[in-house]
């Protein structure tokens, strides 16, 4: 066990590096200059020269590449072009938020989800069955933001029963963070619902026609223990694969939500660097969801064994 | 068995409708029959005979598809048919228990074997936890496992599948049920474990008076355990009585006709050995598997060891032996479906077992395999025709040509040759293991392997398809090479028998000598271990 976590971190080596190359990549090789975006619309070209030399941007590109990775080994993650500041400052202000939605919107996910497929499953061609795989398209179809600005249409404007935009720290007021934190997240959970209920349906209704379900019903145990302690366990692999699945989706719907809802989340961090072409920003965000994303799968990995225990690594 | 005690279950006038559309109306249909206390009744019946739909429904674990729609299943005088959901489940292991044909599925594999039959104490006693654990620690010691605690805090994949099979029976029995309803319980098993199985069972029911439902399409397994045998056909009951009346001096036809398709534990004589040319010879053939692990030392198994056969013209060699013996895996090697790690396969005078891929494939067509599963060898999605022409014509034969020996061969498997445009799911098992073997001689090979061929299909069906092999190979003068566990079926068709144990051949010779007079130790166990090994099944002549 310890062998293969060890061996998944190591693992993870060569993806970050790969993910590196093609960031630092990408920027440079597209169009703009981000020196000039420094410096304004009325800057003249002696003033966009000097911010070029001051930035390193003169430089051949694989020095540039060497320094850069140089300083993010030593936990410099370089000072933003955009926002003064140092980048690691920057991204520390803006966890917060992302973070909350994102554990939110999981917790919504999950709790709704799983057990609206069991049910479905358990029932499987029934109405309740039916509504759960209509919402399930419609929750893959209808995009973020529509949901987004339809809640808030219908519960911040109509109704008046939530705040419409904005964020208060965790650590300021509870309640206020917790009213401003529900819109965001059922918005950003609709996709998860939909595509974890799907899941759950599916692993149940194949566990459902196993031979130990039989088993179980033939001990004389309730329709409740056979469909929780026996179906549901053995259909856990596929639905924990499907959740760490979604926990990137999660990150391109913080992107969307965060600016629906004017969270100063990473997402809208990540639109305003990209806008503003500020490269050491956009580069570690894109590095820390990278090893955000690369963790998670290696956690639901290791998941696997507590639910299966044929699975060993 | 002449209690004076009520039974413990009687089954009066059950009819089950089958739902519209279904190949017939009633899947069992007013049938009537009873089981006393300490008594075994089997009922007997080839696939679709209604006998598993009758156990279902005294469970009251119906699919919903299916409804009881006359007739009353009294357990202990209680009409379980009459029952409510919650008063089958206070039933269900504390009264009537069941237990299945696949040990290896029917444990959960994500719960302990312990924690699963301390759900049914959880269920339907008060016990409190330390109670519970010693009447489990109690009921695993009474069906013979090995070190109680250890197995209670085991999964199910670490056990065998002899087992599971005694941990379902535990579960079945922890709370001393009137009956014991099983479903083919050994039919999953090796020989060996079979005759444990069987034994045990026995012994727990005789000792606690309960009544057993057997399900069983096995007459060995009927000779062996049965106090009364019921034969079903087609939901029908066609004959009921006592054990040793039923197989020695049955009434009805079908009856007749089943025990009379019971193949012989005694070979055959089959005539000296012809000096026929060799087809195919091996020579110290071996197999082995290892998983390669990073860090780990790497596991190793050796499914075969030093392999030495050879199959004449117009000879079946048998290779006899239970689950993970190798005999999959020496078939596998000779057809080239994997690659051997040892030895020699010699096919004629050529060596093929280090040959490769590329050259290899003109050879391909002289090795052919019958495998055991008709229903899952076949593409659902393409004709029967185009099954069997697909080798000829990839092997250059022109499609009209391939055609006609399709036909042909569809003639000499005894089918319609117009049904070459019908899809698989339109025949029955029997047929689709007519057509591939069909799809085998298409290719005109030197070698037919057949891998478990008959094991899939119910014993009339099976009697055929093993006359038709053999009549096959007379007339072509095939080298056959039939795989099997079924001594039975080893013995009627076989020239020759390889016994194999742990990848290893431990006894060869002619079918007379083997089964005649056995040497080795292990052969002697497995045929000591062969059901209804004592009884003759007669031949009867079927009006």
């Amino acid at each position: 066990m310890l062998d293969f976590i060890a061996r998944r971190l190591i693992a993870i080596i060569p993806v970050l590096t790969v993910v590196a190359v093609f960031v630092f990549l990408m920027l440079r090789l597209t169009p703009g200059d981000p020196a000039a975006v420094i410096a304004g619309d009325n800057a003249t070209s002696d003033q966009i020269d000097a911010i070029r030399a001051a930035l390193g941007l003169n430089e051949p590109i694989w020095t540039q590449f060497a320094i850069w990775i140089g300083n993010i080994l030593q936990g410099n993650f370089g000072e933003s072009f955009f926002f003064k500041k140092t980048v690691a400052e920057l991204i520390a202000q803006r966890v917060e938020p992302t973070l909350a939605l994102a554990i939110c919107a999981l917790v919504i996910a999950v709790s709704i989800a799983v057990p609206l497929g069991v049910l479905a499953a358990y029932r499987h061609g029934s109405l309740l069955d039916r509504f759960v795989m209509a919402f399930s398209v419609l929750g893959f179809s209808v995009p973020v933001f529509v949901i987004g600005y339809c809640l808030i249409y219908v519960f911040a404007i109509e109704l008046g029963l939530l705040p419409v935009q904005g964020y208060i720290r965790i650590g300021v007021d509870f309640w206020g963070f917790l009213e401003r934190m529900v819109l965001p997240s059922v918005t950003l959970a609709v996709v998860f619902i939909a595509l974890i209920a799907r899941m759950t349906r599916a692993s149940v209704l194949e566990v459902l026609n196993e031979d130990y379900i039989r088993t179980a019903r033939a001990k004389g145990l309730s329709n409740r223990v056979v469909l929780m302690r026996h179906a549901l366990r053995n259909a856990a692999v596929p639905i924990l694969t499907v959740i760490g699945l979604g926990i990137a989706g999660l990150i391109s719907g913080a992107v969307v939500t965060e600016s629906v809802f004017g969270l100063p989340g990473l997402g809208r961090l990540t639109v305003e660097a990209v806008l503003s072409r500020d490269f050491p920003t956009i580069q570690t965000v894109i590095l820390l969801f990278s090893v955000v994303y690369v963790l998670i799968n290696l956690l639901i990995d290791i998941s696997y064994t507590l639910f299966d225990p044929r699975i060993r690594y | 068995m002449s209690e004076a005690k009520k039974p413990v279950l009687e089954v009066r006038d059950l009819s089950v409708a089958l739902p519209p559309g279904a190949d017939r109306a009633h899947a069992v249909e007013k049938v009537s029959f009873t089981v006393n206390p300490g008594e075994i009744v089997c009922l007997v019946g080839e696939s679709g005979s209604g006998k598993s739909v009758i156990a279902f429904t005294v469970m009251g674990l119906l699919a919903k598809a299916l409804k009881p729609t006359s007739g009353e299943i009294l357990l202990e005088g209680e009409n379980v048919l009459a029952a409510d959901e919650a008063r089958l489940r206070e039933l269900r292991c504390t009264r009537m228990s069941m237990i299945f044909q696949e040990p290896m599925t029917a444990l959960n594999p994500v719960m302990t074997c312990g924690l699963q039959i301390d759900e049914v104490l959880e269920t339907h006693t008060r016990l409190d936890a330390a109670e519970r654990k010693a009447k489990i620690i109690a009921i695993l010691g009474r069906v013979q496992l090995p070190e109680p605690e250890r197995i209670y805090a085991s999964y199910p994949h670490q056990l065998s599948g002899g087992q599971r099979q005694r941990i379902m029976i535990a579960m079945a029995l922890v709370l001393d049920p009137v009956l014991l309803i099983a479903d083919e319980p050994t039919t999953a098993l090796d020989v060996t474990t079979q005759a444990e199985i069987l034994k045990l069972i026995a012994e727990l029911q005789e000792g606690q008076g309960t009544g057993v439902l057997f399900i069983t399409h096995d007459f060995g397994v009927v000779a062996e355990i049965a106090h009364r045998v019921a034969v079903l056909r087609w939901g029908e009951l066609v004959e009921m009585g006592p054990t040793e009346k039923i197989l020695s001096r049955p009434e009805h036809s079908y009856t007749k006709m089943l025990i009379s398709s019971v193949p012989s534990i005694h070979p055959q004589h089959r005539g000296v050995r012809k000096d026929g040319i060799t087809v195919l010879r091996t020579e110290k053939l071996g197999k082995t598997y290892s998983g390669n692990a990073f860090f780990q030392k790497a596991r190793v198994v050796k499914a075969a060891v030093d392999v030495d056969l050879d199959i004449r013209r117009g000879e079946t060699l048998g290779i006899v032996g239970e689950s993970g013996s190798g005999k999959s895996t020496v078939a596998r090697c000779i057809a080239r479906l994997i690659d051997p790690s040892e030895g020699r396969v010699f096919l004629g005078d050529t060596e093929i077992a280090t040959m490769t891929a590329g050259k290899l494939r003109p050879h391909r067509r002289k090795v052919q395999i019958v495998f055991q599963d008709p229903y899952r060898s076949m593409n659902p999605r393409i004709t029967v025709g185009e099954f069997i022409i697909e080798g000829p014509m990839n092997f250059g034969l022109k499609r009209d040509e391939a055609m006609a020996r399709a036909r042909k061969l569809m003639e000499t498997v005894r089918l319609d040759p117009n049904s070459l445009d019908r899809y698989p799911h339109q025949f029955s098992g029997g047929q689709r293991q007519r057509i591939c073997i069909a799809r085998a001689l298409a290719m005109e090979p030197e070698l037919l392997i057949a891998d478990e061929a008959v094991s899939a299909l119910d014993v009339s069906v099976q009697k055929q398809v093993l006359e038709l092999l053999d009549e096959i190979r007379q007339r072509l003068n095939l080298a056959v090479l039939f795989i099997t566990h079924d001594l039975r079926v080893a013995a009627q068709i076989c020239d020759y028998v390889a016994v194999m144990s742990k990848g290893r051949v431990v006894e060869y010779g002619s079918a007379e000598q083997v089964f005649g007079s056995p040497r080795d130790d292990y052969t002697k166990a497995l045929f000591a271990a062969a059901p209804g090994r004592h009884w003759e099944f007669g031949k009867f002549a079927t009006a």
